[in-house]
């Protein structure tokens, strides 16, 4: 196959050691397809799960790595619970994430941005506060209005508050994730 | 029945009804939770969206206090999100000696691996709290049809969630049949109601939430119960909206399935918070507690 599509040796090592941290065989895959019937975001994406894999299999990287499937993907893990030759997908959409990630390839723009604020407030609270997450999110991806019809229940019910709850070991978070990200581009 | 609590951020917001019936019910059926000091929040989707080291420290650090903290006890984890995340690190720490080295120098603590996580649907399902509960049951809600929604993480992946079965669980429809409620047989208990993507990637999130309603309507739920701030906030939040946009005609409150257990132990709605809830679920409350009496 590789020799057919003529995929340069470095791109199958790369492909190799990105199927290897998910524990995932690619040549298992025989593309019946049952990832993409069970997957509820499929109707949203430019290439389904079958279809990245397929892309993989065929030594086609960098075409995987820019399609919208690998942001959209909501990480429920059925496809890999129904693949009939115990493909770990979900896994694989997951590494492919990451790694479109450090290369700057972001192809859906706002899921990444939520990851970025969602990181930014446990570096700053230690804590998810849903507040400074959805008013920062609103800002900075341009969608100003976004659910701001809920505010008035929100409010009446006391369903959110304004002063984050901290940890008080804010430096151990800090610390424990400045070393986990050691590597991966703040992208 | 004592475990060691991690709330979960939701908890204190947006979750306060599943934080006020689970207090409520721990303490009529004598189940003690003992919240871990200082535990951090599990990263969610976005840590391990960007890495998997990041989740795995974020969740690490929790589990190394309660593990400090409450040596023999089990965590109890109300969120399916943070109960798939810690769940995760765990059997990260415990596949080998080198991933619990390498956990133990990511978060500078002192770890082994020896406390299990569970969730409240496993701790309410054990014979000792069935039977706990069964005898605090006051009124039972009669007639009232409960489709049990799971959601993804409390489910999959299978190895890591650990459930009972992974198309159709039945921790939730047992301990929802004890209030008297009928829990349905339906086909998506465990289908995904879209997370994060409801704030990132609304317009294609939407479809599944109607799916999931459309389903358990046409299955003849009068309620769904989930086990999950995010689900329950997703369900309930959006089917007004769905409503209003689509045209459909849904009615269906959705509840945590601790308040169902709350109120059929006695519980005001509104002292669970129940009116909290965006889509009206009191009135059907007050109805089948009504109509149900009291049974005992």
């Amino acid at each position: 196959m590789e020799i057919c599509l003529n995929t340069p040796e470095v791109t199958l090592a790369e492909i190799g050691a990105i199927v290897d941290r998910a524990h995932v065989e690619l040549h298992k895959c025989y593309q019946c397809g049952k990832c993409t019937a069970s997957c509820p975001m499929a109707h949203a994406m430019d290439m389904t799960p079958r279809e990245v894999i397929r892309h993989l299999q065929l030594g086609l990287l960098d075409e995987a790595l820019h399609s919208k499937a690998v942001w959209v993907c909501a990480s429920c893990h059925t496809c890999s619970a129904r693949c009939p030759n115990g493909v770990e997908i979900a896994h694989l959409m997951e590494v492919l994430r990451q790694e479109a990630r450090k290369r700057n390839i972001i192809t859906v723009k706002e899921v990444n941005k939520f990851a970025n604020i969602f990181l930014f407030n446990i570096r700053n609270f230690g804590k998810s506060h849903e507040v400074v997450l959805c008013a920062l999110y609103n800002v900075l991806s341009g969608h100003l209005f976004q659910d701001v019809g809920t505010m008035p229940h929100l409010l009446k019910h006391k369903l959110i508050f304004f002063k984050p709850h901290v940890v008080k070991d804010k430096a151990a978070v800090r610390r424990l994730m400045d070393k986990a990200l050691k590597g991966v581009d703040k992208a | 029945m004592r475990y060691s609590y991690f709330p979960g951020c939701s908890m204190k917001a947006t979750g306060k009804a599943y934080d006020f019936s689970i207090n409520y019910v721990t303490k009529k059926i004598g189940m003690e939770l003992l919240e871990i000091d200082d535990w951090n929040c599990c990263g969610a989707t976005a840590a391990h969206s960007v890495s998997a080291d990041l989740a795995l420290g974020l969740n690490a650090r929790t589990l190394a206090l309660a593990e400090a903290q409450y040596p023999d006890l089990e965590i109890a984890v109300p969120c399916a999100a943070c109960y798939s995340a810690l769940r995760s690190a765990l059997h990260a720490a415990r596949s080998s000696k080198e991933k619990l080295a390498k956990i133990q120098d990511l978060i500078e603590m002192p770890y082994e691996g020896k406390n299990g996580v569970i969730s409240f649907m496993e701790t309410f399902s054990r014979p000792d709290a069935m039977k706990a509960i069964s005898e605090n049951v006051v009124v039972k809600l009669d007639g009232l049809k409960v489709a049990c929604y799971y959601g993804c993480l409390t489910a999959r992946p299978a190895n890591i969630a650990g459930p009972d079965d992974v198309e159709n669980p039945m921790q939730m429809d047992d301990v929802v049949a004890l209030t008297g409620a009928t829990p349905v047989d339906w086909a998506f208990k465990t289908e995904c109601c879209g997370g994060a993507h409801h704030v990132d990637r609304p317009k294609a999130a939407l479809p599944l939430i109607q799916r999931i309603l459309q389903n358990a309507q046409a299955n003849g739920a009068d309620a769904i119960a989930t086990a999950c701030p995010l689900c329950c906030l997703n369900l309930d939040m959006r089917q007004l909206e769905l409503n209003k946009k689509q045209g459909t005609n849904f009615n269906i409150p959705i509840y945590y399935f601790t308040e169902l257990m709350a109120m059929s132990m006695g519980a005001n709605p509104k002292e669970i918070g129940v009116q909290t809830h965006f889509f009206p679920a009191v009135p059907l409350m007050e109805k089948y507690m009504v109509k149900g009496g009291s049974a005992v």
